[in-house]
């Protein structure tokens, strides 16, 4: 299990984490919520092992992450960016490669294909990267994290951290990006992703957590924490939840097949 | 964008196939050595140099007439000024590479960021100071300390460099290119001082120090460079998975497993060592290690583990055909070899900049 335990965050004398404590299980989807500046990138960051807590601890399987080796960690979670420019005119194949840690065989060849296929952009491995739009940029991580979970440790669950993973996508390729989640899940794997649509959140969420001013406000089934007055401590607004509005509205809920 | 265009995009990170391009390099590198050993006031063919180095191999020197002639020029004179000038050419060019995939930058130049010119004055400071401070250090000492001393200078410039420029994983270009400027003109001037105080033959040398020269290519020249070069050649398969997931951000490359500020430092040490072994014994030239990487990214692709030796291919033969110019253009005059390359380089790489934007 990915845990955090009293975690505290403090950057030039502004407290943006306190007292956080979190558990991402295996087979599960974690998502966090908030509004801006919440923290929700800072907690992800202190997840991933980017950044150290100023108090408190996270750890994998009981072992405080900061004493793991980057590589070590590295075969157990991957971090989905919110947006990764890439230096250098790298191909689309070859950006997924990095995430394999190999390149240039033929087996490497067809594993990126697959990734590429999974996250719908089959044949863009030779395009270069910095000709794709931010969406498809997006997507294309997605399939990097993807592989390098594929290639980490077996035997144990592994962690997909996603930070705002749908954010520059359609919704097709929202809905995408939610069932890759889910199947990691039901693989046995653990997810932890920061959303900012509710109604994705809802969708998603096997257990929902909302971050308010650093501080974690609730948490549980999303039916318990998206409640009217819930949102309305935690985002300042007056909300009805399960209210239908007059005019037409769609939710990602009613597509097909989501 | 045209359908053409879209097309060409398409085919690929580079241009070439790698193995194309690196057997491409390889046959440059290979031409320009053997030219630089052919052509000079007396040209030899190429048959004859191959003759007399393989004579020279097999340990044995033709004594007289024109044998002995063509012995001492293929051999004594262009020989090691040729060798020092292909590892100068592949250890700028390598230590350019590295560095650029160190900042995330294609514009991150050792000698346009001030990395060569600081090399360069800390090889003047140890030639004056150790020759007046008179009797500390014998000439041997001296020679021997000289690459030292510019790794130490060239090493000193980079942490500072990266020091200003770099914040929280994130590399200002603006910063890093001014403030190198900066640090650049403020070594050179400090090197100028040091030359005009210290020497007789003043502007000779501070022209060596700022421009380049392999003009005073002797063996204990090349022997004294040769590790620093190939260290740095032989660590760069190790760095290429580091360089390559760097050039995702720095934060990516320790999701993908890797100690960053590690993976940083000892690129850093090996830029400075390849730079310093560089302008120890040949002074600055500019623009090979900025327009060589440039190069090979668009013919093979960014990827680090066949972009390092293939620049270090292609910067020892552009390093050796610039100064067979430098030799030829006026004859029996030799121009200073930086001249050559900037006056090569520097309307190049506005080409490429221009043409970048238009593509881009």
């Amino acid at each position: 299990m990915y845990q955090a335990h009293d975690l505290g965050l403090t950057l030039q004398g502004k407290t943006l984490l306190h007292g956080i404590h979190l558990a991402v299980k295996p087979g599960a989807v974690t998502v966090v919520v908030g509004p801006n500046g919440a923290g929700k990138s800072s907690l992800l960051k202190l997840l991933a092992g980017e950044r150290r807590p100023t108090s408190g601890c996270v750890t994998l399987d009981g072992t405080d992450i900061g004493t793991l080796a980057p590589a070590v960690l590295a075969r157990r979670r991957a971090v989905l960016p919110q947006a990764a420019e890439v230096a250098f005119a790298f191909s689309v194949a070859e950006v997924v490669g990095i995430g394999l840690g190999a390149s240039g065989t033929a087996r490497a060849a067809a594993a990126i294909e697959d990734l590429l296929a999974r996250v719908d952009l089959p044949g863009f491995g030779h395009r270069r990267y910095e000709s794709l739009s931010g969406g498809e940029r997006q997507r294309v991580h997605l399939a990097r994290v993807l592989g390098q979970l594929a290639v980490g440790t077996t035997g144990a669950p592994r962690y997909l951290l996603l930070d705002e993973p749908t954010s520059s996508l359609d919704l097709s390729h929202q809905l995408l990006v939610l069932r890759l989640a889910r199947a990691h899940a039901a693989e046995g794997g653990g997810v932890l992703a920061v959303l900012h649509d509710l109604n994705l959140a809802a969708m998603v969420a096997d257990h929902l957590v909302l971050l308010a001013a650093g501080r974690l406000l609730a948490e549980g089934p999303p039916a318990q924490v998206l409640t009217d007055a819930v949102l309305a401590r935690g985002f300042g607004v007056n909300v009805r939840v399960n209210t239908v509005p007059a005019g037409p509205f769609i939710l990602p809920q009613s597509v097909d097949g989501a | 964008m045209s359908a053409q265009m879209r097309h060409a995009r398409a085919s690929g990170s580079g241009l070439w196939p790698t193995g194309a391009g690196l057997a491409g390099f390889a046959a440059l590198a290979l031409l320009a050595f053997f030219a630089a050993l052919a052509l000079g006031p007396v040209t030899l063919p190429l048959g004859r140099v191959a003759q007399v180095l393989l004579e020279g191999i097999g340990g044995h020197r033709e004594q007289v007439g024109t044998g002995l002639r063509d012995t001492v020029i293929v051999l004594d004179v262009r020989l090691p000024r040729a060798v020092l000038g292909a590892l100068v050419g592949a250890g700028t060019a390598a230590a350019g590479a590295i560095m650029q995939g160190v900042f995330r930058n294609p514009l991150a130049d050792p000698g346009l960021i001030g990395v060569s010119p600081g090399a360069a004055l800390s090889a003047v400071a140890w030639i004056v100071l150790g020759g007046s401070v008179a009797g500390l250090l014998s000439p041997e000492a001296r020679m021997l300390g000289l690459p030292l001393a510019a790794f130490a200078g060239g090493l000193a410039t980079t942490l500072l460099i990266a020091r200003l420029a770099m914040r929280e994983g994130y590399t200002s270009m603006a910063t890093l290119l001014f403030a190198g400027l900066a640090l650049g003109a403020l070594a050179s001037a400090g090197t100028g001082v040091l030359v005009f105080m210290a020497s007789e033959q003043q502007s000779r040398e501070f022209l060596f120090w700022t421009l380049g020269s392999l003009g005073g290519a002797t063996w204990m020249k090349v022997g004294l460079t040769a590790p620093f070069v190939i260290l740095l050649l032989g660590a760069g398969p190790f760095l290429a998975r580091g360089l390559d997931a760097l050039a995702l951000g720095e934060a990516e490359a320790f999701h993908l497993g890797l100690r960053v500020e590690r993976l940083k430092r000892i690129a850093l040490l090996l830029v400075a060592a390849g730079v310093g072994a560089s302008v120890a014994s040949a002074g600055v030239v500019g623009f090979v290690g900025l327009v060589v990487p440039h190069l090979v990214r668009l013919s093979i692709g960014p990827g680090h583990r066949a972009l390092l030796p293939a620049c270090a291919l292609l910067g020892a033969a552009v390093l050796l055909g610039a100064d067979i110019l430098a030799r030829l253009i006026a004859a029996p005059a030799e121009l200073p070899l930086g001249v050559v390359t900037a006056l090569v380089g520097a309307p190049f790489f506005l080409w490429l900049l221009r043409r970048r934007a238009a593509i881009g």
